[in-house]
């Protein structure tokens, strides 16, 4: 029960502080002070507080579109096992529901953009669908060479089990997932190399540019489903990447916490050392990716 | 000692995947040039340390990882060969191609009849996985220097199979590989220097063109 809460509240509270730690570390990088750990929370009071303006092309589809997307995303939260702890809602195969509900999120974002009839916001659509269809191959690969190591169907099986001893059993293969799953957690985050989440610069946005037209709570809810969408795929990777145990539940907490924060810094350290890839070369770099978690699948079946 | 060996050649096959995706010379050529390190460690520590191993090893890791990436740098400097692989086919559809070929190897490499102890290895499929990204990689590049790479991943991945026979090769042999290597290397850079002389660039689909270059 305690830990339910935990888990709750950790979703609820967590994701905006993530970004705050990755603002901070490229800021150390370059040199300034940055922005306060805590201003994503301030920049959602103040969109959560502003009116909305509303384009008149636009119909229902455009509204629900940000609430659709964080709604699938905080279910799909529930279903991620964090630290060492079981998930709320577990059950047989949902791995296909969590990969799916992210895939519905990111359908409701991308029917909003084209609701408003802008040739800008197709374009920007056009390129998340591709890139949607190039990513999803690895999450699946990596579910199921997951499922083929644990020899458990749901995440909760699979991600809290024994990784630690498969690790010693078969660190190639995870390695490789590993390196798959990096790539997968940049692009579907809209990260540097993929895509520059503080760009404004109309040829090469991918996210920001579906998200044009919206204001004010519903800006806000898109941020906030970003956020919580780098929290759920974070938590995933850092599962299998750090699949540190300790066998206290409070010590198992802060644990996941501090890989967390470490990851953020990882992001935030590869943001600011690398440039972002021209657009051509995404889809190159994503197969990429594909062909490493099939790879990692091989060398486990054979 | 199995399953060192083992992540070495999950490298090498990367390492293959890295040759077809990267459109940078430079970086095709560091990547022929560390396959051929790995490749050297391999032969030294597949078998027991004996004199005869200790200068194969030496001799390869030399020769694959120094010598010849040094010739091909230096026939990029002279002929002044732009830093882009131009290919026939996109590094996308290569990659793929590289990858369905690693796939089909493994399968291809379960069906043979091997001993043994050769049985659970990963040297027969990494081997035929490099032999076909050797290929693809002649086959799809346009520029000569790259067909030069081709042809040493294509060597590499034969001398993965040469890797389950070491003991009972004799060193001149692998000295006559490794020094027929080195020759090929040799005139290709010549034919390069040729091509670029005659025909003002490194295009190899322009050699069948019979007109001058207007």
């Amino acid at each position: 029960m305690v830990d339910m809460i935990i888990h709750l509240l950790l979703v609820c509270t967590m994701p905006p502080l993530l970004l705050g730690i990755i603002g901070k570390s490229k800021a150390a990088f370059a040199g300034r002070s940055g922005p306060p750990y805590l201003q994503s929370y301030y920049d959602l009071a103040r969109l959560f507080r502003k009116g909305m303006v509303l384009s008149g092309t636009t119909t229902w589809l455009f509204r629900a579109g940000p609430i659709i997307t964080l709604a699938t995303t905080l279910a799909a939260s529930l279903l991620i096992p964090l630290g060492n702890h079981p998930p709320p809602v577990s059950f047989q195969g949902d791995m296909i529901l969590f990969a799916y509900l992210l895939a519905l999120g990111r359908f409701a974002t991308i029917l909003a953009a084209l609701d408003t009839g802008s040739s800008f916001e197709g374009m920007g659509s056009a390129r998340e669908a591709t890139y949607a269809c190039l990513t999803e191959p690895t999450l699946f690969f990596s579910l199921i060479v997951l499922a083929r190591l644990t020899g458990s169907l749901s995440l909760a099986g699979m991600l809290t089990g024994p990784l630690g001893a498969v690790w010693a059993t078969s660190g190639a293969s995870l390695l490789l997932l590993v390196a798959a799953l990096f790539i997968l957690l940049l692009a579907e985050n809209c990260r540097i190399p993929f895509d520059d989440p503080t760009t404004h610069l109309e040829l090469t946005m991918i996210h920001e540019v579906m998200t044009l037209d919206h204001s004010g709570p519903l800006l806000g809810c898109v941020q906030y489903g970003a956020a919580l969408k780098l929290f759920v795929l974070g938590a995933f990777f850092i599962q299998i990447a750090l699949p540190l145990r300790s066998g206290d539940g409070m010590t198992d907490w802060g644990l996941f916490i501090a890989s967390m924060f470490l990851l953020a810094i990882v992001i935030g350290t590869v943001e600011s050392t690398m440039a972002r890839l021209r657009l051509t070369r995404v889809p190159q770099l994503l197969i990429g990716g594909s062909i490493l978690s099939a790879f990692a699948l091989l060398l486990i079946l054979r | 000692m199995n399953s060192l060996i083992d992540q070495l050649l999950v490298l090498v096959m990367l390492l293959n995947f890295l040759g077809l995706a990267t459109s940078r010379m430079h970086l095709a050529i560091r990547t022929v040039a560390f396959q051929g390190v790995i490749l050297g460690l391999l032969s030294g520590i597949t078998h027991s340390l004996t004199l005869h191993l200790a200068l194969i090893t030496g001799g390869i890791i030399f020769a694959k990882g120094f010598f010849i990436p040094w010739l091909l740098f230096r026939a990029m400097r002279r002929v002044e060969i732009r830093e882009e692989v131009e290919p026939f086919l996109s590094h996308t559809a290569t990659l793929l191609l590289g990858a369905i070929a690693t796939a089909l190897a493994f399968a291809f490499a379960a069906k043979l009849p091997l001993i043994p102890e050769h049985q659970g290895l990963l040297f027969v499929p990494a081997a035929i996985a490099t032999i076909i990204t050797g290929f693809l990689v002649l086959t799809t590049r346009k520029k000569a220097i790259t067909q030069v790479i081709g042809y040493l991943i294509l060597e590499n991945g034969i001398f993965i199979f040469g890797l389950l026979l070491s003991e009972v090769m004799p060193v001149m042999v692998e000295a006559g590989v490794l020094l027929d290597l080195i020759v090929g290397i040799f005139v290709m850079g010549i034919i390069i220097n040729q091509i670029s002389r005659e025909f003002s660039s490194m295009d190899t689909s322009r050699l069948t063109v019979l007109r001058e270059e207007q």
